[in-house]
Formats: C-alpha cells, sequence, structure tokens
C-alpha cells in the first residue's frame, strides 16, 4: 500500500480566519483508513489534501514519496478522489462516456477503450447502461459511475468523502459493500460509523485537530463521547 | 427518451453515420433553406427532415415534443410575418426555423457527445497555433451538454422547495438561489475535473 505521510499541516481557507486544520501529522499505510468527525471538523480538507485538492499552507503531504505540492499530476495519478455527490462529479452526458474521459489520458481507442470501458461498468452493475443519460440514474448508480470512473485508471489509492450520504439504506449498503471489496488502498470519509467495521485504522477529527487514532471500535467510542461532550 | 436533445442510443444508419458528415449535413440544410425561396418548398423540406426521425428509429412525435419550449417564439413571428409579409413569408420563416431545429435535433439525438466534441477538436485542430486548446473546446460542448439536466434538476428542487413553504414564485427568489447553487456545482465541478487530472 502507498504511504501516505502528513507532515506538521496547517491550513486556512482565504475566506475564513481559524485554520481548518491545525498542525496535522500522521503517517498511514494500512488498507482501509476512516475518517470521522463533525461538520467542519476539518476532515474534507484532510481529505482533499491527499490528493493535492487543497495544498497546505504549512507542512507538506507527501503520497508514496510525491509531493503534493511539487508532484500534483504525479499524486493524482496515484490518487482516486470520489466526491459526495455524484452528480458534480459526472463530467459527460452518458454512463459509458464518462467512464471514458477518465481513460483520455490512456493510449487506447476504438474497441480497446470500449472493452475496457465495458469491463468496467459491467464489474459495477451498469453494464445495461452504457449509452443512458447519466442524469437519468438513480442516486446509487450515479454514485457507482463515480466510483466506476474513478477507479477505472487504476489508482493505488482511492479517497471517498462521504459517498453514502445523499443515499438511501439500500444504495449505501450497495456502495458499502463494494467498498469492502476493493483491492486499493481506501480512506473513507463518512457519518456512517457501522461502515467502518474491519476498517485497519480510524482517525477521528475535532476543530481541525486530529485527536483520535486508533482501531475502529475505540475510534467510534471516542468520537460518540465527544459529541456527547459537545451536545 | 430525453426531451434535452441529448443522445438517444439506437443503431440506426443515422447513429452510425460519421459525425463531422452529420454537422456538415446539417450546415448544407441550413444553406439549402436558404437557397429555397418558395414556401412550399421549405415546406417540403420541413417533411423530409421528418421524415429523417423514423429513419433514426426515434417517433416523430418526439420530434415535435421538442418544439413544445418554442411555440412562443415560433407564433410570435408568425403573427409578425403576417402582420407585415403575408401568410406566404410566414409560413416559409415558420418552417425554416422548424425545420432547421428539427434537423439540429436528430443530430444531437443520434450522435453522442464524444463523437461531437471529436469533430471539434478536430475542426479547430489547425488554431493551435494561435493558442487555441481544441481539447477545452471539446470539453466545454461536453461540459454544456452535461449541465443542461443539472442546472433544470436545480431549478427543480428550487421551485419544490419554495411550493413547500407556501411561498408564491417571485422571479427573484427564483433566480438568486439558482444562480448560488449553479455557481457552487460549478465550483465542486472543477474541483472534480481537477482531481480526475484534467489540467496535468
Amino acid at each position: 500500500m502507498p504511504l501516505i505521510a502528513v507532515d506538521g499541516v496547517s491550513h486556512t481557507y482565504a475566506a475564513q480566519r481559524r485554520p481548518v486544520l491545525h498542525d496535522v501529522t500522521v503517517r498511514l499505510d494500512e488498507h482501509r483508513i476512516g475518517v470521522i468527525g463533525a461538520n467542519g471538523s476539518g476532515k474534507s480538507t484532510f481529505a482533499r489534501l491527499l490528493n493535492g485538492l487543497v495544498v497546505p499552507d504549512s507542512g507538506t503531504v507527501t503520497i508514496d514519496g510525491h509531493d503534493t505540492r511539487r508532484h500534483g499530476k504525479q499524486v493524482r495519478q496515484l490518487v482516486g478522489f470520489c466526491f459526495t455527490d455524484p452528480d458534480a462529479q459526472i463530467v459527460m452526458p452518458t454512463v459509458a462516456e464518462d467512464v471514458a474521459f477518465s481513460l483520455r489520458r490512456r493510449d487506447l481507442r476504438g474497441r480497446a477503450l470500449e472493452g475496457r470501458v465495458a469491463d468496467v461498468l459491467t464489474r459495477f452493475g451498469l453494464g445495461g447502461h452504457a449509452d443512458h443519460p447519466a442524469h437519468l440514474l438513480s442516486g446509487g448508480q450515479k454514485q457507482l459511475l463515480a466510483l466506476a470512473s474513478v477507479l477505472v485508471t487504476e489508482p493505488a489509492l482511492i479517497v471517498l468523502d462521504e459517498p453514502t450520504t445523499l443515499l438511501d439504506l439500500r444504495n449505501a449498503a450497495l456502495i458499502a459493500d463494494l467498498v469492502a471489496g476493493l483491492d486499493e488502498q481506501v480512506v473513507l470519509l463518512t457519518h456512517h460509523l457501522e461502515l467502518l467495521d474491519g476498517f485497519d485504522r480510524v482517525l477521528v477529527f475535532d476543530e481541525g485537530r486530529l485527536v483520535a487514532d486508533a482501531a475502529p471500535t475505540e475510534a467510534v467510542e471516542h468520537y460518540r463521547r465527544l459529541m456527547r461532550a459537545g451536545g | 427518451m430525453s426531451l434535452l436533445g441529448l443522445y438517444v442510443p439506437g443503431a440506426s444508419i443515422l447513429h452510425r453515420a460519421p459525425a463531422g458528415a452529420k454537422l456538415l449535413g446539417l450546415v448544407g440544410l441550413a444553406v439549402v433553406s436558404q437557397l429555397l425561396g418558395l414556401w412550399w418548398q421549405r415546406c417540403l423540406l420541413l417533411i423530409g427532415v421528418l421524415l429523417l426521425y423514423p429513419l433514426a428509429r426515434i417517433g416523430v412525435g418526439f420530434a415535435l415534443r421538442q418544439l413544445r419550449s418554442l411555440w412562443w417564439v415560433l407564433a410570435t413571428i408568425a403573427v409578425a410575418q403576417l402582420a407585415l409579409a403575408g401568410w406566404q413569408l410566414a409560413v416559409s420563416v415558420v418552417a425554416t426555423i422548424v425545420l432547421l431545429v428539427l434537423a439540429a435535433g436528430l443530430v444531437t439525438l443520434t450522435t453522442t457527445t464524444t463523437a461531437l466534441s471529436d469533430v471539434v477538436v478536430s475542426v479547430l485542430g489547425p488554431f493551435r497555433r494561435f493558442g487555441v486548446a481544441p481539447e477545452r473546446v471539446g470539453l466545454l460542448l461536453a461540459l454544456s451538454i452535461r449541465a443542461v439536466p443539472v442546472v433544470l434538476g436545480l431549478a427543480e428542487q428550487i421551485r419544490d422547495a419554495q411550493r413547500a413553504r407556501g411561498l408564491p414564485i417571485r422571479p427573484r427568489a427564483f433566480a438568486v438561489p439558482l444562480l448560488v447553487r449553479a455557481l457552487r456545482h460549478a465550483q465542486q465541478l472543477g474541483d472534480a475535473l481537477i482531481a480526475r487530472g484534467l489540467d496535468d
């Protein structure tokens, strides 16, 4: 698994005064890593650091030795990113075209490209929807498409920013099963704490600080205590 | 089937025809329609375009539904032409607009966005030396087509939210949240494009 190294990272968005992340240091090389925290705790910013969507004000983030500040291209080849709202990341009008869009930089044309797209769509249960307009898919299917479009590029690490938040229970379970079966290293941000069962490590963020870093049971219990204390 | 003029999957002869040829045909049709001066000639051309829909295995009713949002424009033009230039010119002008809209619709209904943007990329290729980025223009075309259902969806959400709160529909109360949400969507889409390596 790639080594994610976050060293002394602090970050403040231009429109804000308070840092959204404050002196975060962590090294991660496990297969499945969960990230939890209240809204505004800094966990989404932490996720965005991992593929260079956010470059920290201070400190460094490296993925397998590639600094996100200097080697953005290499980092993005290693790290796939799946957003909460699939509508915001589906770029092309039809299902197959969106998956093919991810492969535009590869030397794939004609039948080879079609075959690769068809394989991925079949793997994600979208084989019968290849020419379907993406906006007519159900919420779960859209999230599957978003995931397929990321995974088709074969990233070593995939960051999932609350992929089940907008989904009903059935579709959330579908995505959870799929994530559980991924061979790639996974960093999953979620409010659905049951998804973290079987994870190797869970980070808890609170007010921009990494406040717990433990096995799922212990980390979730810490988070629950934190939320009860805050309420 | 989509009423938004988006691609309808199929294997008809029109689906299989090269996108460049279809776009060229569309341009040719526009030229011919201007060269034909008589109202009945343009009506015949319109019938010809309508007959292409069954050839693409798309119903004529579906074709005509594409005109629903244009009816008030067509009616205004027809009335104005009728008053100023007589019924023959009114028929001629309206038939020309309808046939071109239907023909353009047929091209987008039978051609994938990727194929259309590939044509744009190759046509703009020679302009690379002048600083034009053909791939960007092609992507812009794809994003514009993709944005139509997204923005319509946002508009529907806002209308529903206003109805749920019992608010009357006022243009400003509708336009401001729509603009804010559309901008937020654009920001998220920009992030997604960066995450998918657009700038790399």
